[in-house]
């Protein structure tokens, strides 16, 4: 977090950070796949992802709603959505990175559920009711999201010469981006300490033992090195990718402001 | 009779088609409501949730790959059906029901 070295956050603070990252980890996936509806190689295909789309905005207006509420500064869900730009934009660099091909979209959103499965069902008892009480109901949506990933990603590595070379680029492609969702700062700190939110590292040893198996069944090799993309949930150095996604998502409340049917 | 299995379809690169049955909220047996396609069953009751279970439709689903249903052949429906036609005693109508049983 940027202010973190001028001062540390106080409680509300860093628990509003807090909440904007899960909201915006999710909004951001959440429209990226979106952007599939409709064009999706498979109908099944195509029904299934706007179905996890619209779980992730749904838990979306959930952690937004509540971040807006500990902000007391009177913003909603969708104005926290649709009227900030990118450098107050939370989300994991992974979640805004360009769909690509199908395969690099599946194995994205089988390396994330993992992670948001186990941090979800750490959620599940925080200290704080109100975060408890979401992620009860987005744990349930989130497990089965990595169920059909994790399916896909076996069934395109171990399938096709094509599949599997694509598979494999897309994870090659992902690897830098998994450190920053183990990497603590400031505000996962205070949000430990306070019994809100579990330690990031703490979650990796779980998700190596859902990762590295499928990952083997589905005959493919584990990128080398763990150098590790930094910026997006503490908003200092998002892609250029984000801002382009912004623009397509707020154009609309860019254009007609406060426009409603 | 004649039942009839016709062969797996064999375009290639093509996903199986597989109907789909769901058991609904209230019990009772599974109803079919359709088809689709996937790769494999386990791929296919995944698809089955997404297209036919986002509304809450089901507590249970069966899928089975269509060409593995053997089914009767139109052709049979005089000796299959008609003999039952003129045998309406088998029909339970014939009953007083009491006005205190109820469901029936």
């Amino acid at each position: 977090m940027a202010q973190a070295t001028a001062k540390a956050p106080t409680h509300n603070e860093a628990l509003f950070e807090y909440l904007l990252r899960m909201g915006d980890n999710s909004l951001v996936l959440g429209h990226r796949i979106s952007e599939w509806c409709g064009i999706a190689p498979a109908l099944e295909e195509d029904i299934a992802l706007s179905n996890t789309a619209l779980d992730l905005i749904g838990q979306t207006q959930m952690w937004l709603g509540l971040a807006g509420k500990v902000e007391g500064a009177g913003r909603s869900a969708d104005d926290l959505a649709f009227l900030r730009d990118a450098w107050d934009f939370r989300n994991l660099l992974l979640l805004e990175r360009p769909n690509g091909d199908f395969g690099q979209t599946m194995m994205r959103q089988f390396l994330f559920d993992a992670y948001q499965m186990l941090n979800l069902e750490a959620l599940k008892t925080s200290s704080d009711q109100r975060i408890a009480d979401i992620a009860a109901k987005a744990h349930k949506e989130a497990s089965y999201h990595l169920e059909r990933s994790r399916i896909t990603v076996i069934a395109l590595g171990d399938g096709t010469t094509e599949s599997r070379t694509r598979m494999q680029a897309a994870l090659d492609a992902h690897w830098p981006y998994i450190g920053e969702m183990f990497a603590a700062d400031a505000v996962d700190i205070a949000m430990t300490h306070a019994g809100i939110a579990p330690d990031p590292a703490s979650l990796r040893p779980a998700w190596d033992g859902i990762v590295l198996p499928a990952l083997h069944e589905a005959t493919l090799r584990v990128p080398d090195g763990d150098f590790a993309h930094r910026g997006g949930k503490d908003g200092v150095r998002h892609t250029e990718h984000l801002g382009h996604m912004l623009t397509t998502m707020q154009w609309m409340q860019r254009a007609y402001p406060g426009a409603t049917w | 009779m004649s039942s009839s299995t016709p062969e797996a379809p064999s375009r290639s690169g093509e996903w199986p088609l597989w109907e789909v049955f769901v058991r609904g909220q209230h019990g009772l047996s599974h109803r079919h409501v359709g088809s689709l396609h996937a790769p494999d069953a386990e791929k296919a009751i995944l698809n089955a949730r997404d297209v036919y279970t986002r509304r809450n439709e089901g507590v249970s689903i069966w899928v089975v790959e269509a060409h593995r249903i053997a089914a009767s052949a139109p052709d049979d429906k005089g000796p299959m059906y008609e003999p039952s036609n003129s045998k309406v005693y088998r029909h339970p109508t014939f009953f007083d029901i009491p006005d205190d049983v109820r469901a029936m």
